[in-house]
């Protein structure tokens, strides 16, 4: 565990979503888990709230959330634990041919 | 990892000494050799969209010497789709995808059975077309036809390559093999319609499909020929912009409604209901119905395009609004007094240029954004219409000056 307060993460944007993040394709954020990394990157670009979160202000269920390589539904969710130097990766569905 | 080929009790066909010239690469590939091109003659492959995906995967999978290649689409080539679907030329523009594309096919191979299945794809009849091939590239532009395949690949047993694109980005996994996870397992749920833009909403770099439809090729001469390791629970992600290729991984959901160990889902659906998609709505681009909202998702008065015209001829105009993106209407205008993007009319309502009393007229490329749009400015007490066909049924029906994109 890091022996600092703060744990820094890195989300990376997909393209669908840049237009919420002023064009940016990471934002680092200080968060101790997935949640709150979250918020805190809504909180920041709030354009970013209705593309995440639904009218239950649950997490949309077309976008998924992985930490490093792994997705964090089959794991501990939204309440997964960070360390620094993790990606979170926000993967919408896009259905282009 | 398991495979399908074709079944062992179908006659083996073997390689004529045209075909051993013609694939000598791949004869001597270590790995690959006079075995793999054999598999490869004697398997079969489903191409579901004969788009921007479907244009280079069938052309290497042709090249390569697949033996049976199918087609599923039943569009016409437009010019817009020369930017990136590169089985078609300029002269093919009007005529149907399957034509054009299937005498390319068979030009750049007479070793290829190509099948034309110049139909929508549709819950009745896609188990027993996808049942008659080894292998699926979905390679569709519509969730509805997404969730579709993946069922009917899941319950046939048919491997599903998958590949998706928007914008700068692609999507590709195998999905629906016998250990591996389905689309369902990634993606349980389609997004609401209206809220991912499609293509033609939202641009795609031309060249895109082109790298992302030649790695799902390449899964599927993988499955045929029995070689390498497939992408089999991962999906890689390619950011063409920052040239970034990762893959993350993709467990097999046990819960899942399809695929999982108590399935609730056992025989196809009504996929357009599914996605959110009304009965009724227009049939569309490749393969099946499209997740464009159309105006029939929402209920909100209509103004044709030659209603339109009649008024501004008269002198009687009324406040025209454009939805659109400010670069569409840099390359299409219909002259409107205002543009503000759909998605942010709610955040810059006060800026709007009419009032609740005045007449407003609402427009976007097609009708589909202008209809929800309408619906919400009628909801704030607004008297807006929507104007049906949008900027193409202008093009089409007013002004041909005025280019389609």
């Amino acid at each position: 565990m890091p022996t600092t307060d703060t744990t820094t993460v890195t989300v990376r944007i997909p393209t669908p979503l840049r237009s919420a993040t002023d064009g940016q394709s990471t934002v680092d954020v200080e968060a101790d888990t997935v949640d709150a990394a979250l918020r805190t990157l809504v909180d920041r670009y709030p354009d970013l709230a209705d593309n995440l979160y639904d009218e239950d202000d649950e997490l949309r269920q077309f976008v998924n959330i992985y930490v490093d390589d792994e997705d964090v539904r089959f794991g501990d969710g939204v309440d997964t634990a960070l360390e620094s130097g993790n990606e979170i990766s926000i993967v919408p569905s896009i259905a282009g041919g | 990892m398991p495979t399908t080929t074709a079944a062992p009790d179908q006659k083996q066909a073997s390689l004529s000494p045209d075909e051993l010239q013609r694939y000598s690469r791949h004869l001597t590939l270590p790995e690959f050799g006079r075995e793999g091109q054999e598999k490869l003659k004697n398997s079969s492959v489903l191409l579901v969209g004969a788009g921007g995906l479907g244009s280079p995967a069938a052309t290497y999978l042709a090249a390569a010497g697949v033996g049976r290649i199918g087609l599923v689409d039943f569009d016409t080539v437009e010019a817009s789709n020369l930017q990136r679907q590169i089985l078609y030329g300029t002269s093919d523009v009007d005529r149907p995808k399957l034509d054009a594309a299937s005498e390319r096919l068979e030009d750049l191979n007479p070793h290829v059975e190509v099948e034309r299945h110049e139909v929508r794809l549709t819950s009745e009849n896609a188990l027993d077309i996808i049942d008659e091939y080894d292998v699926v590239a979905d390679g569709t532009d519509n969730f509805p036809t997404r969730y579709l395949v993946n069922d009917a690949c899941v319950m046939t047993g048919t491997p599903n390559v998958y590949a998706s694109i928007f914008r700068f980005e692609g999507q590709v996994s195998v999905f629906a093999t016998e250990d591996g996870p389905c689309y369902r397992c990634l993606y349980e749920e389609p997004p609401p319609p209206g809220l991912v833009p499609s293509c033609a909403e939202g641009g795609v770099l031309g060249i895109l499909p082109g790298f992302i439809g030649t790695l799902q090729a390449t899964e599927v001469i993988k499955l045929l020929a029995d070689i390498g390791e497939p992408l089999v629970g991962r999906l890689l992600m390619a950011d063409a912009l920052h040239m970034d290729f990762r893959t993350v991984n993709v467990p097999t959901n046990p819960d899942c409604p399809v695929c999982g160990d108590d399935p609730s889902v056992t025989e196809l659906i009504d996929y357009e209901a599914f996605c959110g998609i009304p009965q009724d709505d227009e049939a569309s681009t490749n393969g099946t119905a499209n997740t464009d909202v159309s105006e029939s998702d929402y209920a909100v008065p209509e103004v044709s395009v030659h209603d339109l015209k009649q008024r501004r001829d008269a002198g009687d105009a009324p406040f025209v609004l454009d939805v659109r993106e400010s670069y569409e209407a840099e390359i299409a205008s219909l002259g409107a007094d205002q543009l503000i993007p759909v998605d942010e009319l709610e955040d810059r309502l006060e800026e709007l240029e009419a009032s609740p009393d005045d007449e407003i007229v609402v427009h976007c490329r097609s009708g589909a954004r202008s209809a929800k749009a309408t619906e919400f400015l009628r909801e704030k007490g607004y008297n807006a219409s929507n104007l049906a066909g949008g900027v193409l049924a202008w093009s089409d029906e007013i002004d041909p000056d005025v280019p389609q994109y």
